[in-house]
C-alpha cells in the first residue's frame, strides 16, 4: 500500500492510510465506535455531527448499504476511519456499495489505519481534535486547520442538526408526544410510531408554551450531538415544561432533563460508544447490553461521577426528587433516572438500538405506559 | 446472588475418549470447570474414563475416577461419594445423555443428586427433535418446514401412491423447494434424493413412496446453500442473557460446521439482522429453559430473503463455545461453572480487564478463522465428501487483523501432510467445487488463479460473495496475508476500550511501525511449543504434557510462554501459561515470537512431530533447545546412526535397511527379509506404513504411496507373533528412572497407538523386564536424552528387539502418570531445567501398588464409512481410555466398557479367524462355550472348533454364498460378539464387511487372538460381580504406602 492520505491528531499523531471516500480534507473530534456492524446507521446517526469516527472492527462495508439502514436522511460524522474498507454490492440485500455512497455524499475516510494503536492512543490520551488529509497537505498546513477546530467541549451543534420545521409522524389515536428534536434518529421515531404513538417532532428551539399548547399527551427530549452545558436556552425550555407533561429523553434529551434538574453533566475521556456496555436497570435487577453513543455523562448524587453503590440513589432537584433508574457497569457512570414528583424519566443510552442490541426496547413500552397512565 | 451454600460436594461428568466430534475442548471446559468449583470451596468428584486429559490430573478434584463412563459405575460412584449435585454440562454430548440417564434411571432421586447448570426438562427440550420443535414453535421461531406423506393401502393391498403424492403436494406448500425426500425405514435413506424442480420432486416422491416398506415419506425444507450462523449465549439464573460471541461458517449449510472453515464475527449480516439472530438466541435458550450456563444456537439464514430458521441448540458447552472463549477471551466454561452454583453474570469478573463485569458482551477488532483438521488419507477407502455427518479430526484457529491474515495463518496451522492435486484445467475445478471436499479451499484458490470469476465461484460453491472477494484477492496476491510489518496484539474482549490485563497474544501486520502490546519484563522465559491441531497420531496427550511444561516452567520462577494454534486445548487457555501466543506452528511464526521473547530456551519435546520438526531449523537460528539435544533426537530417527549405538550396546534389533528411492527399496528389500514393515522416514502414528509379505506387495505399497523415485523409506524385519513392549523413562544425562513398562494386548504390528497395553506388564516374566529395563537405561544414557524418552521392544521368544527409540514425549506419558502417581511430563521438565534424578525423591518401583492399569484405544471407524475396521501398523485412533483394578481382567474389562464396546456377558460369539490363528480360537472358544456362550462361526472356523470337541451351534455361510450369512446375523442382531482375525484388507473382502456390520450394529469386535482371550478372561471375571470403583487418589494413596 502506497499511503495517499493521513489522520492527523492534535498532539501530533499522525496514522498513514489511503484516500477511500470522498476528495478534499476534514477536521472535528477523533471519536471511535466498538461495534461490530452497523456502519452505515452510525454514520447516519445526527448524534455523531461534527466528529470523525473510528470504527474498531476492521472491516467495514460488508454488506453494502441499504435504504432500511438510514438513522436519519443523510450522513453526519464529519469522516470516517477504518481498517480495512470494502465497497462491495453483491451482498443479496445491498442497494449500493460502501465506498461509493461515502464519496456520493461527500465524506472524507481513510483506511488501512493501525485503528487498535489509534484506539488505545484515544483511550489513554482521551478524545481529542484531529483531521483526515491527503497526502499532498503539507503536515505543518494539516496541523493548523487541527488547531482551528474548536473543541468539543462547549460546542453547540445541535443547531447544525436540528430541523426549521414541524413534523409529524405516525397516526390513528395512540398518545401524541412532542419532542424536541435534537437530531433523532429514525429508529427512535419508529419505535414509538410501531407502538402507536405520533410524534410531533419540532425545532430543537422552540418555546416552552408551544410544546405545553400543542395538545400532546408527552413531551420527549431526543439524542444530539455536541455539549450539553452549550445548550442552556433549551434547558431554560425544559424547566418550564418538566411537571406539566410526562417527560422523557434519550442520550442528550437525558443530560438536557438532568441540567434542567439542576444536575452536572461532564465529558467522558473518551466516551460511550459501541453496543456491548452491560447496563442495570435498577428497578428489575435485569442487566441488558446496550447501544451507546455519548461523550458526555451526568453526575451522580454528591458529586459522584463514577458510582459504587447499586442502590437506586437519589437526587434532591430544584424539580423535586430524582432517582438512578440505570447504571452502567463497565464504569459505573449515571445510565437513566427516573422523576419521583412528576411523572417521566431519561435515560443515557439508546433502547431504540440501530445498530445495536434491542434488549432495552421494553423502554419505550414503559415510556407509554406511564403516558397513558397519566393522562 | 452469590455462591450456594447449600452443595458442599459437586460431581463433574468428563466427555470420555476423544472420538470424531467430542475432543480435547472438552478437557479444556471441564478442568476450567473443577478448577472454579474447587476454587470456590466445593469438593469436586470427577468422573471421566479419559486419561490423556489434563481434568484427570489427581490435583483437579477431591476425587478423580478414570472409569467407564456408564450408567450403572456412575451410580456405584455417586453410592460412593454421594455427590450434592450433578453438573452435566461440560462433558459434551456423553455426559448430558449420562445425566438423563441417571435421572430417568432414578439414581439421581434415590441419592438425592441435584442436576445443575441445566435441569432434565431443559435437557429434554434441547435433545429431543419434537420437543424441541413444539418448544420452538410455542416460542413463536421457525425451524425447517417438514412433513409426513404416506401412499394408503388399497383393498387389494397395494398402496395407493396418487394419494400419497397428494399428500406429499400438500407438504410441499410448507416446505418449498428444494426439499428433502427421505423413505421411511430404506437403509441409508435409499430412493431418496434433494428436489429442485417440480417435475423432481414428483419423480422423487413416487421412487421414495415405492421404495418404503411402509409407503412412507419425509419431507423437508431443504437449507442447503443458506448461511449457516453459530451464536454462543449464556444465561444466569437471573435471566440474563449474552452473546459470547457470534461465529458465521463460510461453508454455507449443508456441511457440518465441525467440518466448515468459520469465522468469528459474522461478516456478512446487516447489524439489523445479526440482532435477529441474537434476539433469536436469547428467546431460544429462554424457551429451551437452561438455566445457567453457554448454550449453543444454529441457525440458518436465507441470503436472498433474510428468512431466519433455528436449526439446532446444545444446552452445554460445545466445540463452538470453546472457539468462541478462544476467538473472545470470554472463558465460557469457567463462568458457566460459577453460574451453575449460584452467580449472577455481574457478580463475576473479566479476568482479561480485571475492571469489568462478565455481564457483557466481547467485541473484537480482529478476525477469527477455523480451520478443520482431516484424516482421510489414513482411511483408505472412506468417502471424502463433507456433509451433515463430522469427519474432522482437529481444528486450528488464527487470529489476524484482517480476514486475509487470519485465513492464511490458519491455513498454514493445519500442518497439511500433502498438498492437494490441483493440476487441472478451471472448468474442471469449478466443477470439483459443486462437492464440498476436504481440499476445497486449495480448489478455490487454484480456480481462482486460473481466471475464474466470483459469480462462477459463488454459483458452485453457494460461498457469500465477500468471503469469495477476499479469497480470490488472497489467491491472486499471498503476499496480503502478511502485508505491512508483523505486531502482536491482546485479544482483550473489548476492541482496546480498556487496559487488558491479562497477556494472550495474536500477530497482525500492521503498516507504518506499529508498537507491540507485549510487555515481556525481565523475568527470564521458558517456551514451549505445542503440537498444533489434533490429528490422528499426535492428540490431547501431547497436550496434556505441553500444559504440564507450562506448569512445571512456572514454579521455576521463569515465565511459561506457549504458543499453539489449537483452540480445543487447554495449552491456549490463558490461564495455563504467564503469556500464551496463539499462533501457528511454522519455524517463521515461531521465530517471530522467539525475537520478542528471547527465551532462555524452547522445549521441543513435548508437542510430537510438530515441534520436533522445528528443532533443527531454531537450533540453526540459535535457539537453545531445552533438553535432549537435536543431535540426539537425530540419532534416535536415523536408522543408521541408531543402528551403529545399538551395535555398540551390543542390542538387537530387527534386521532393517534405510532406502533412499522406492526403487532401491524393492533392491534391498530381501537383505531385510519378509515379511517387513515399510514406511516412510519421520512419521508419527505410524503414516503410511504398512506390513508386506512378498516383493509383490513391497511394489504395491511403493506405487500407492508415493512411487519409486527418491525419497527416504524405511524397510524393518516385522517379527510375527511377537509381543510389543512400551517403556516410558526420565533420564537427566546420566541416571535413568523407569516411570512405565506397558505389555500390548495385541501383537506386535498394530501401532502401539492402537493396541491395549497392560501396566504393569501381565505376562513377561521378571528376567525379561529387568532386562528391558536394562536395554532401556543404556540406550538413554547413550543417547544423552534429558527429560522424556520412549522404547518401544518387541519379545521374540526370550528375546528382546529394540523396535525404536523416541527422545521426546510419547503418547501414553499421562496414562503412565495417572498409573503410577508421578507427574512424568512435569518431572522431565525439571531435569531439562537443570535439576537430576537423585533429587526428585522418586520411588524404586513405581508399580509396586498391586494394581494393574490397562489403556484401550477408540476407534473412529463408525465415522468412515467404507474404510476398513481392521488394525494394523498406520494408526487409526483417535484417544483412549484407561480401566484400573486389583487384576488385568478386571482392568480390562472397565478399559472396553470405557471404550464403549462393553463386552457381553453372555449370548453369542461369532469366530472367524485365519488358518494361523485356529490353535487360538480354539482356546478363545474353550474359554467362552465354558461361559456359556453360544458359538457361531465359519466353515473353516467351525471345523476347527468342532475337531477340538467345541459345539457350534451354526456354521455360517460366507458373505457371497447366500443367507443367511455373518452379515445377516449381526444386522439381525443376534451377535453379542465378533472375534475376526482378518485375512487381508481392502473394502468388501468377507472380513471387511463383517467388521463394517459389527460397527454398525455396535457389536464388539475383536481382531486379534490376544484381544480376544483378554476379552473372555475378563468376561469371565466381571461374572464375579461389579468391580469396584478406585479414584485416582486411591489408587495413589496405595502407591505411596506400597513405599
Amino acid at each position: 500500500m502506497t499511503p495517499d492520505a493521513y489522520l492527523l491528531l492534535e498532539d501530533g499523531t499522525r496514522f498513514d492510510g489511503r484516500a477511500v471516500g470522498a476528495a478534499g480534507h476534514v477536521t472535528g473530534e477523533v471519536v471511535f465506535t466498538t461495534g461490530m456492524a452497523g456502519y452505515q446507521e452510525s454514520v447516519t446517526d445526527p448524534s455523531f455531527a461534527g466528529q470523525l469516527l473510528t470504527f474498531t472492527y476492521p472491516h467495514i462495508g460488508n454488506y453494502g448499504v441499504s435504504q432500511e439502514a438510514m438513522e436519519s436522511d443523510r450522513i453526519w460524522t464529519r469522516g470516517v476511519i477504518m481498517r480495512a474498507a470494502t465497497n462491495g454490492e453483491d451482498a443479496p440485500t445491498a442497494e449500493g456499495g460502501w465506498l461509493d455512497w461515502l464519496r456520493d455524499c461527500g465524506t472524507v475516510a481513510i483506511d488501512e489505519i493501525d485503528t487498535r494503536a489509534l484506539v488505545q492512543h484515544l483511550r489513554d490520551k482521551g478524545s481529542m481534535r484531529g483531521g483526515i488529509f491527503p497526502a499532498s497537505i503539507r503536515e505543518s498546513e494539516a496541523r493548523a486547520l487541527v488547531d482551528a477546530e474548536p473543541t468539543m467541549a462547549g460546542q453547540d451543534l445541535v443547531q447544525e442538526v436540528s430541523p426549521t420545521e414541524m413534523t409529524e409522524h405516525g397516526s390513528g389515536n395512540g398518545p401524541l408526544i412532542a419532542a424536541l428534536d435534537t437530531g433523532i434518529k429514525g429508529s427512535i421515531v419508529r419505535n414509538f410510531v410501531e407502538r402507536g404513538a405520533r410524534l410531533r417532532l419540532y425545532p430543537a428551539r422552540t418555546d416552552a408554551q408551544v410544546l405545553l399548547d400543542s395538545g400532546a399527551d408527552a413531551i420527549f427530549l431526543a439524542n444530539g450531538p455536541g455539549d450539553p452545558a452549550a445548550l442552556d436556552d433549551i434547558v431554560e425550555t425544559l424547566k418550564t415544561v418538566i411537571g406539566k407533561k410526562p417527560t422523557f429523553g434519550i442520550c442528550l434529551g437525558h443530560q438536557l432533563m438532568s441540567r434542567a434538574l439542576g444536575l452536572e453533566t461532564f465529558k467522558l475521556p473518551f466516551g460511550h460508544r459501541g453496543g456491548n456496555h452491560p447496563v442495570k436497570d435498577l428497578a428489575t435487577g435485569r442487566v441488558e447490553i446496550t447501544s451507546q453513543n455519548h461523550g458526555f455523562a451526568v453526575v451522580g448524587p454528591g458529586g459522584i461521577k463514577y458510582l459504587e453503590t447499586n442502590e437506586p440513589v437519589r437526587w434532591e432537584t430544584d424539580l423535586g426528587t430524582a432517582q438512578l433508574s440505570h447504571l452502567n457497569l463497565y464504569d459505573r457512570t449515571v445510565e437513566g433516572l427516573t422523576l419521583l414528583d412528576a411523572p417521566g424519566g431519561t435515560v443515557q443510552y439508546h433502547p431504540e438500538a440501530g445498530p445495536g442490541p434491542n434488549d432495552a426496547l421494553y423502554l419505550f413500552d414503559r415510556f407509554l405506559e406511564q403516558i397513558n397512565a397519566a393522562s | 446472588m452469590p455462591r450456594r451454600n447449600d452443595l458442599k460436594r459437586i460431581m463433574i461428568l468428563g466427555s470420555g475418549p476423544i472420538v470424531i466430534g467430542q475432543a480435547a475442548e472438552f478437557d479444556y471446559s471441564g478442568a476450567q470447570a473443577c478448577k472454579i468449583l474447587r476454587e470456590e470451596g466445593y469438593e469436586v468428584v470427577l468422573v471421566n474414563s479419559n486419561p490423556a486429559t489434563i481434568m484427570t490430573d489427581p490435583e483437579f478434584a477431591d476425587a478423580t475416577y478414570v472409569e467407564p463412563l456408564i450408567p450403572s459405575v456412575v451410580a456405584q460412584i455417586i453410592d460412593k461419594e454421594r455427590p450434592d449435585a450433578l453438573l452435566p454440562t461440560l462433558g459434551g454430548q456423553t455426559a448430558l445423555n449420562l445425566a438423563k440417564a441417571l435421572q430417568e434411571d432414578g439414581t439421581l432421586a434415590q441419592y438425592g443428586v441435584e442436576l445443575i447448570g441445566a435441569d432434565y426438562d431443559a435437557i429434554h427440550r434441547a435433545e429431543d427433535r419434537e420437543a424441541f420443535a413444539e418448544t420452538m414453535a410455542a416460542a413463536g421461531l421457525k425451524m425447517p418446514a417438514s412433513g409426513i406423506a404416506e401412499s394408503p393401502v388399497r383393498s387389494d393391498g397395494s398402496r395407493d401412491h396418487d394419494a400419497g403424492f397428494a399428500q406429499a403436494l400438500e407438504v410441499l406448500k410448507t416446505t418449498g423447494l428444494p426439499a428433502i425426500i427421505r423413505p421411511a425405514f430404506t437403509l441409508g435413506g435409499r430412493g431418496g434424493g434433494i428436489a429442485y424442480t417440480d417435475a423432481d420432486f414428483e419423480r422423487i416422491v413416487r421412487q421414495g413412496l415405492d421404495a418404503s416398506p411402509i409407503g412412507q415419506i419425509l419431507i423437508d425444507q431443504s437449507v442447503i446453500g443458506w448461511g449457516e450462523f453459530e451464536l454462543e449465549v449464556m444465561r444466569d439464573h437471573g435471566d440474563n442473557v449474552v452473546i459470547v460471541c457470534s461465529i458465521e461458517n463460510i461453508d454455507p449449510m449443508g456441511v457440518h460446521t465441525g467440518d466448515s472453515v468459520t469465522v468469528a464475527p459474522q461478516q456478512t449480516l446487516t447489524d439489523r439482522l445479526y440482532q435477529k439472530l441474537r434476539d433469536q438466541a436469547i428467546a431460544v435458550i429462554r424457551a429451551v429453559g437452561v438455566e445457567t450456563g453457554g448454550s449453543n444456537v444454529q441457525f440458518a439464514v436465507n441470503p436472498a430473503t433474510e428468512e431466519i430458521l433455528v436449526i439446532e441448540m446444545n444446552p452445554r458447552v460445545s466445540r463452538s463455545s470453546a472457539l468462541a472463549s478462544k476467538a473472545t477471551g470470554f472463558p465460557i466454561a469457567k463462568i458457566a461453572a460459577r453460574l451453575a452454583v449460584g452467580y449472577l453474570l455481574e457478580e463475576i469478573d473479566n479476568d482479561i480487564t480485571g475492571a469489568t463485569p462478565a455481564a457483557f458482551e466481547p467485541t473484537i477488532d480482529y478476525v477469527v478463522v477455523k480451520w478443520p483438521r482431516f484424516a482421510f488419507e489414513k482411511f483408505q477407502g472412506a468417502d471424502p465428501t463433507l456433509t451433515t455427518h463430522m469427519k474432522s479430526v482437529g481444528e486450528a484457529m488464527a487470529l489476524g487483523r484482517s480476514f486475509k491474515q487470519a485465513f492464511a495463518k490458519a491455513m498454514r496451522s493445519r500442518e497439511l501432510d500433502t498438498t492437494p492435486d490441483t493440476d487441472q484445467p478451471v472448468e474442471q475445478l469449478i466443477e470439483r467445487l459443486r462437492t464440498p471436499t476436504a481440499d476445497r479451499y486449495e480448489v478455490l484458490f487454484a480456480a481462482a488463479v486460473k481466471g475464474a470469476t466470483i459469480e462462477q465461484l459463488h454459483t458452485a460453491t453457494n460461498i457469500d460473495p465477500w468471503y469469495l472477494r477476499e479469497l480470490v484477492a488472497l489467491a491472486l496476491d499471498p503476499e496480503l496475508g502478511s502485508a505491512g510489518t508483523r505486531t502482536y496484539r491482546s485479544v482483550d474482549t473489548c476492541a482496546a476500550e480498556f487496559p487488558a490485563r491479562t497477556p494472550y497474544f495474536y500477530s497482525g501486520w500492521e503498516h507504518g511501525s506499529p508498537r507491540h502490546e507485549v510487555e515481556r519484563g525481565t523475568n527470564p522465559s521458558v517456551m514451549i511449543l505445542g503440537s498444533g491441531p489434533n490429528r490422528i497420531g499426535q492428540g490431547i496427550e501431547f497436550d496434556y504434557c505441553c500444559v504440564h511444561a507450562a506448569w512445571t516452567v512456572k514454579d521455576s520462577g521463569r515465565d511459561a510462554v506457549m504458543v499453539n494454534c489449537n483452540p480445543e486445548t487447554v495449552s491456549t487457555d490463558y490461564d495455563t501459561s504467564t503469556r500464551l501466543y496463539f499462533e501457528p506452528l511454522t519455524l517463521e511464526d515461531v521465530l517471530a515470537v522467539v525475537e520478542i521473547e528471547q527465551p532462555e530456551g524452547v522445549i521441543v519435546q513435548f508437542g510430537g512431530q510438530t515441534p520436533l520438526k522445528l528443532a533443527a531449523g531454531l537450533q540453526a537460528a540459535g535457539v537453545p533447545v531445552l533438553g535432549t539435544s537435536v543431535d540426539a533426537i537425530d540419532l534416535a530417527e536415523d536408522r543408521g546412526r541408531f543402528g551403529d549405538l545399538l551395535d555398540r550396546l551390543g542390542l538387537m534389533a530387527p534386521p532393517y535397511a534405510t532406502a533412499e528411492s522406492g526403487q532401491d527399496a524393492l533392491g534391498v528389500a530381501d537383505t531385510v527379509g519378509f515379511p517387513l514393515l515399510a514406511r516412510p522416514s519421520y512419521v508419527l502414528g505410524g503414516r503410511a506404513m504398512e506390513i508386506v509379505y512378498s516383493a509383490e506387495g513391497l511394489a504395491d505399497y511403493l506405487e500407492r504411496t508415493g512411487g519409486l523415485g527418491p525419497r527416504q523409506i524405511f524397510l524393518d524385519r516385522f517379527l510375527e507373533q511377537a509381543i510389543e513392549v512400551d517403556v516410558d523413562a526420565l533420564c537427566d544425562g546420566d541416571e535413568v528412572w523407569i516411570g512405565g513398562i506397558m505389555q500390548h494386548v495385541e501383537q506386535a504390528g498394530i501401532h502401539s497407538g492402537d493396541s491395549a497395553c497392560v501396566l504393569p506388564p501381565h505376562t513377561l516374566s521378571p528376567e525379561l523386564v529387568a532386562e528391558i529395563s536394562r536395554q532401556a537405561e543404556l540406550m538413554a544414557k547413550e543417547l544423552g536424552v534429558v527429560g522424556l524418552v520412549n522404547f518401544q521392544f518387541a519379545v521374540h521368544g526370550t528375546d528382546v528387539y529394540v523396535i525404536e527409540a523416541n527422545p521426546r514425549a510419547s503418547r501414553t506419558v499421562p496414562f503412565v502418570s495417572k498409573a503410577i502417581g508421578q507427574p512424568l511430563a512435569s518431572l522431565a521438565v525439571r531435569l531439562m531445567l537443570g535439576e537430576k534424578i537423585a533429587s526428585l525423591g522418586l520411588p524404586e518401583d513405581p508399580t509396586g501398588h498391586g494394581y494393574v492399569a490397562v489403556k484401550e484405544a477408540v476407534l473412529p471407524f463408525d465415522r468412515f464409512h467404507g474404510a476398513d475396521a481392521v488394525l494394523g501398523p498406520e494408526m487409526r485412533s483417535t484417544g483412549e481410555v484407561m480401566g484400573v483394578a486389583k487384576d488385568v481382567s478386571t482392568a480390562f474389562a472397565k478399559a472396553q466398557a470405557g471404550a464403549g464396546a462393553a463386552l457381553p456377558s453372555e449370548g453369542t460369539a461369532f469366530l472367524t479367524v485365519t488358518d494361523a490363528d485356529k490353535p487360538a480360537a480354539v482356546r478363545i472358544g474353550q474359554r467362552l462355550q465354558g461361559l456359556g456362550f453360544d458359538l457361531v462361526a465359519t466353515s473353516g472356523t467351525a471345523t476347527a472348533l468342532r475337531d477340538a470337541g467345541l459345539t457350534v451351534k451354526t456354521e455360517l455361510k460366507k458373505v457371497g454364498e447366500g443367507s443367511p450369512n455373518v452379515v445377516d446375523l449381526i444386522e439381525s442382531g443376534d451377535v453379542d460378539l465378533v472375534v475376526n482375525t482378518p485375512t487381508g484388507s481392502g473394502a468388501h473382502t468377507d472380513g471387511w464387511q463383517i467388521r463394517r456390520a459389527a460397527i454398525t450394529n455396535r457389536v464388539p469386535c475383536i481382531t486379534t487372538t490376544p484381544g480376544a482371550e483378554a476379552a473372555a478372561e475378563a468376561i469371565e471375571r466381571s461374572r464375579e460381580g461389579a468391580a469396584p470403583v478406585i479414584s485416582l487418589q486411591e489408587l495413589h494413596e496405595a502407591a505411596s504406602a506400597a513405599r
